[in-house]
């Protein structure tokens, strides 16, 4: 596939190039930074160094709570000061250092020397300002221009970072752009007066796998355009991959590995970057089963859902098709990944076999047996088919203990409570947390541990078919790699039949048999696993495994 | 470290020194409403001395006396229990109205809670206080149409922030799962989801109280309250017309809302701080 | 928009059948409830009404009566008074708009000025006064409020005339006369105003602080956006939005309150008007008096809404 082979070695060039003549753009001495008492450390940062020459792109990599954001707010001096503080070290910005400055001072600084673009676009603008205002109020900021010129500029940095009809989008509000379109107007305010330093705090996480990489593709380009420096915040190596000269590996609150990047990739030496490296779904195909069952577990044929929105008593709102006709199948032991980014309707499909959502038309047959639509459907199946969610914050009742959450489904089924209580603890050591956790409340667990009780939880209704919703994305990579490990053990074990939905093919490779890859509510590619990453029909799954932020070069030791 | 535990509730309610004020008097308003009867010497209807005797002039009447001779502070003491009562019981009452129809409407979406919340909105055009008047004024006042007035009066805005805490919570995940375990749906609604609501209701609750409290000495100050009883609204509107001459007749009972009102706001803001425990414990 | 005055007019039209409820449900004959205290001993006038208003018909034919004289805008016949009601209460309508008008007007701008001035300078002794004289203000019986400030400032200081409109047996003119007017207003319309600067202060911190929380606060930050630019264009504008859906909820219990203000100042207000016939037991008067502030609270929620639409670029028209 020639999506392995990036044009990295001219960035690299260039970059060496600058490097030899130039005085750091930034250069950060063991800076400590305080979190408020109480917190799970004294120390978010602790002794962080590192160095960023013109031209060149940083890439700091760290798991949540690993304090890579407070660095890079540090830096911009925007921490929640006086309750996370620096105490301790140097920023050097081309020679000052930023943590001397006062407020008035840095503010200077900002937008003008230095950029910054957050992670998550949908509400990193003024809702209520213009586009045009947003952008102007950066030249108001720092310099005083007559207005004809100001609108010269800012239409043509809304060409340059690849908005389309730049001239309405200045009239328009924020409500009227996508993500991926905010976060290009994030980018231009950033870049409007030709900072020498752009910071990027993780600006491509909340996006789309194609957004991504347009937004990556954009950012590089300008970058390489301009000749600034980027310090880019990401949890991804596979973004490292795409775009950094250097990178810097940070593991609670301490810089655990540093180096050019390709030598951390091929040749990452501390056991953390090995193991978040390893960590990432490599997309290998699952091993095909032996001898497939012949039962068919679950049929899906032509199921179709229309979502009506914005509509009152007296107005019909807006209708969207989150299922188009789609069609699957699913055997006894087998895993089908549907696949497909925001919109595409994956989740509905996931919704409506389980029996959340109705649906208009088509048929869902379990077992052959052929199911009604919503509630019904959850009461013919008696608790057979079960569901595993995404959002480990919002899976389990913050008010109910561990132990009464898992019984609650089998006493809902009239089993009696001991027995149910009984099996609870049973599942709890399945899922690897001990009898204690029965006791306890959600919020004393981490992410991973209330997937697993989310598991558990499915698990306890002894399910046929486990639907699992988005089950890793909201998890850190590490943690991803164990969880997806219980999800394979506990469908070998109890030879579950999972439909395992995900916007990542690199998770479907690793998981499923079978892969159906969904556009705007169609299955546009259905086949077996291998089949569909090896030789993809469709454009759209061709444009999918393009997108994905890929290792350029595996590391030499394998663990 | 378990769930918003007593100890944990109490150390951040503590913090607020506004609060803490506020639930002492609270608590010396209950035992003045306990032992009332104890403490005042008379009966506030009892024409006991001469008329305007002025604050501390004589002993045993420590306030003063109104218009026709009776005991300024009896009447404060009586006062206080007709006002608690009624203040809490038509609370009680909205609460159920208000909690029904906000838990229904958030819970079923779409066309019911079209329906309820447009219901809700008008009866939220209609200005509470007018329609208060005039529904105590026809159906003669006494202290069950007060309570029933002040009920049908304030449960819109309970209806509407628990409809929008259950439009919320709907939402999540735990729900949907505990619709797969099978669990019926006033089951859901009780177990799952109400005690998820419960904290904003609390607060909310002793807001309501203090609003009830200075609704219901409105209507008293106007003529409408109770005959029966001496409430301390009815005492600032005799006051009304004696200003000039007896000033103690309408700074006190007014200072005894004042105070009540106040604390109830207070211990509210206190609930708040207390019962906002980050739950899905994210930092 | 139309919708919107669909929905206001149907309103009216609900409350207007809750008025004819009512009077139905009291206790009593409807007719001499219609007829009120005074009225019920004039035999005449009860025969006179029962003939009018149909009694004998069945009740959705009353209703339909009922609701077609309340849209002729005929709203019944104060026989204490010896006038229809609608021209008793057309008198004392503008009186009851000046007042509330002008108190709302100020609540709403100290409001806001204070919560902002508290936010900006939150723990400061400031912020702690402006929140204590807030709490204080929030929680005193509005009427107590009048009471207090006739005392201090016509009885012990006489700075202020303490009653009524202006001042009686005057024969000032023009200019004067708005003076002796203004003078009159100051009193009532501040006490009505507190309670609800106490309200829309305590909003506005709230939603102040709440807002400088907010993302597209630090992008402006990051921006290198003054400080007093981000306070005005991004942190206050959007915290005013509740703050404007506050003031249309908050308008009817205004009009509400003016019925207290207005009998404590002897302000000649629809307010009043209702206190008196609550004295003479006038019914009818009552009811009419109810109608019409309701129709006032539903216009000011209407137009509250539209404004809301002109502020808020996300919420559409209609």
């Amino acid at each position: 596939m020639n999506a392995v082979l990036k044009p990295f070695d001219d960035t690299e060039s260039m970059s060496q190039v600058l490097a030899q003549t130039a005085e750091p753009v930034l250069d950060v001495r063991g800076l400590d930074i305080r979190l408020p008492a109480g917190g799970d450390r004294l120390l978010a940062v602790q002794g962080a160094s590192f160095t960023l020459l013109p031209g060149q792109t940083l890439c700091v990599v760290g798991e949540s709570g690993s304090g890579k954001s407070m660095i890079a707010n540090a830096i911009m001096g925007l921490l929640p000061r006086p309750l996370v503080e620096p105490v301790a070290g140097q920023i050097l910005f081309d020679g000052t250092d930023l943590l001397q400055l006062n407020e008035s001072q840095l503010r200077r600084l900002r937008g003008q020397r230095m950029g910054m673009v957050f992670q998550e676009p949908m509400t990193a603008l003024n809702p209520v300002m213009r586009i045009g205002e947003q952008l102007e109020e950066v030249f108001d900021a720092h310099m005083r221009l007559g207005a004809a010129e100001k609108r010269q500029r800012i239409l043509a940095a809304l060409v340059d970072v690849g908005l389309p009809e730049p001239e309405r989008l200045i009239d328009s509000y924020p409500f009227r752009l996508s993500g991926g379109q905010r976060q290009r107007v994030m980018i231009a305010c950033a870049m409007l007066l030709e900072p020498s330093l752009l910071i990027a705090d993780e600006p491509t996480t909340a996006l789309d796998v194609t957004t991504q990489a347009q937004i990556l593709k954009l950012m590089r380009d300008l970058q390489r355009r301009r000749g600034m420096a980027m310090l880019f915040i990401t949890h991804d190596f596979g973004v490292v991959s795409e775009i950094a000269d250097h990178v810097v590996v940070m593991q609670t609150g301490q810089v655990v590995e540093a180096g050019p990047a390709q030598e951390v990739l091929r040749r990452p030496q501390h056991p953390y970057t090995r193991k978040l490296i390893a960590a990432i779904p490599n997309g290998a195909p699952r091993v095909a089963q032996a001898e497939p069952d012949p039962v068919h577990v679950l049929q899906v044929q032509d199921l179709c859902k229309t979502y009506v929105s914005g509509g009152s008593l007296f107005k019909r709102g807006r209708e969207v098709v989150a299922a188009d006709h789609v069609s699957f199948e699913l055997r006894r032991g087998q895993t089908l990944g549907l696949v497909g980014e925001s919109g595409s309707g994956k989740s509905t499909v996931g919704r409506c076999i389980v029996g959340l959502a109705p649906f208009e038309s088509g048929r869902i047959l379990f077992r052959g047996r052929n199911l009604m639509s919503g509630a019904a459907l959850r009461q013919q199946a008696k608790g057979k088919i079960q569901m595993v969610f995404q959002d480990p914050y919002a899976s389990l009742n913050p008010r109910h203990r561990i132990g009464p959450t898992l019984a609650a489904g089998p006493i809902a089924q009239g089993v009696p409570k001991a027995q149910a209580m009984a099996r609870a603890l049973e599942l709890l050591q399945l899922v690897g947390l001990g009898p204690e956790a029965a006791d306890r409340f959600p919020h004393e667990f981490s992410g991973g541990q209330r997937q697993r009780i989310g598991i558990a939880r499915a698990l306890a209704m002894e399910p046929e078919l486990l639907v699992a919703d988005e089950p890793v994305s909201a998890l850190d990579v590490s943690v991803q790699a164990q969880v997806l490990k219980l999800f394979a053990e506990v469908r070998e074990r109890f030879q579950l039949a999972m439909v395992f939905i995900t916007h990542d093919l690199r998770v479907a490779g690793e998981m499923c048999d079978h892969i159906a890859v969904m556009q705007r509510g169609q299955v546009v590619e259905y086949g077996p696993t291998a089949e569909v990453l090896a030789r993809p029909q469709h454009p759209y799954t061709r444009t999918l495994i393009d997108a994905i932020p890929r290792l350029a070069a595996q590391p030499e030791d394998a663990p | 470290m378990s769930l918003p535990s007593k100890n944990s509730f109490w150390r951040r309610y503590r913090r607020n020194r506004g609060a803490v004020f506020g639930l002492v008097v609270l608590l010396l308003v209950a035992l003045l409403v306990a032992f009332g009867p104890l403490l005042a010497s008379h009966d506030p209807w009892d024409m006991v001395e001469q008329p305007f005797l002025q604050p501390g002039q004589t002993a045993g009447f420590a306030l003063g006396t109104d218009t026709m001779g009776r005991d300024i502070l009896s009447g404060i003491v009586m006062g206080a229990r007709i006002s608690l009562l009624i203040g809490v019981v038509s609370t009680v009452v909205s609460l159920l109205i208000g909690v029904t129809i906000g838990a229904l409407a958030g819970y079923f979406g779409r066309w019911v809670d079209a329906t309820l919340m447009r219901f809700t909105e008008l009866f939220q055009a209609i200005p509470s206080f007018a329609l208060a008047i005039v529904l105590v004024a026809i159906f003669e006042p006494s202290v069950k149409s007060i309570v029933v007035a002040i009920s049908l009066v304030s449960w819109p805005p309970v209806a509407r922030l628990v409809r929008g805490e259950f439009l919320t919570l709907r939402q999540r995940d735990f729900v949907a799962a505990a619709q797969l375990a099978g669990q019926s749906t006033p089951r859901i609604i009780l177990t799952q989801i109400l005690p998820n609501a419960a904290s904003p209701i609390v607060v909310m609750a002793s807001l309501m109280v203090a609003t009830a409290i200075l609704l219901e000495s409105s209507l008293s100050f106007l003529g409408l309250g109770d005959p029966n009883q001496m409430s301390w609204g009815y005492m600032v509107g005799a006051a009304r017309t004696v200003l000039r001459q007896a000033w103690w007749m309408a700074v006190f009972p007014g200072v005894a809302i004042l105070l009540t009102v106040l604390a109830l706001n207070l211990v509210g803001e206190g609930l708040n701080d207390g019962l906002n425990a980050r739950l899905d414990g994210r930092t | 928009m139309l919708t919107r005055v669909a929905q206001g007019l149907l309103a009216l039209m609900l409350i207007a059948t809750v008025n004819f409820l009512l009077i139905r449900a009291a206790p009593g004959d409807p007719v001499s409830v219609m007829a009120g205290e005074a009225g019920a001993s004039d035999a005449q006038y009860v025969a006179q009404l029962r003939r009018e208003f149909g009694l004998d018909k069945p009740l959705s034919t009353q209703l339909g009566t009922y609701l077609g004289r309340v849209a002729k805008l005929d709203l019944g016949y104060s026989y204490r008074q010896q006038q229809p009601v609608l021209k008793l209460i057309a008198e004392r309508l503008p009186a009851t708009l000046l007042l509330t008008g002008s108190a709302f007007a100020l609540s709403l701008l100290f409001g806001v000025v204070l919560g902002a001035m508290a936010s900006k300078r939150v723990g400061s002794w400031l912020d702690s006064a402006i929140t204590v004289v807030a709490l204080v203000f929030y929680a005193m019986p509005l009427y107590w409020l009048a009471m207090m400030a006739v005392l201090v400032f016509t009885v012990q200081l006489d700075w202020l005339p303490g009653f009524g409109f202006f001042t009686v047996g005057s024969d000032a003119t023009g200019l004067a006369r708005a003076w002796d007017i203004a003078q009159h207003l100051v009193m009532p319309s501040l006490t009505l105003a507190l309670f609800y600067m106490a309200v829309y202060a305590r909003m506005t911190r709230a939603s102040m602080l709440e807002v400088a929380q907010m993302d597209f606060v630090k992008t402006a930050r990051a921006k290198g956006v003054r400080p007093g630019r981000i306070q005005r264009s991004h942190i206050l504008r959007n915290a005013l939005l509740p703050v404007v859906t506050l003031a249309g909820i908050q308008a009817g219990g205004m009009i509400g309150g003016a019925v207290l203000t207005e009998t404590v100042f002897a302000w000649p207000g629809i307010g009043r008007l209702m206190f008196d016939a609550l004295l003479q037991r006038d019914y009818n008067l009552l009811l009419g008096c109810f109608l019409v502030t309701a129709a006032v609270a539903v216009l000011f929620n209407l137009l509250t809404d539209l404004v809301y639409t002109l502020v808020d670029p996300r919420i559409e028209l209609g």
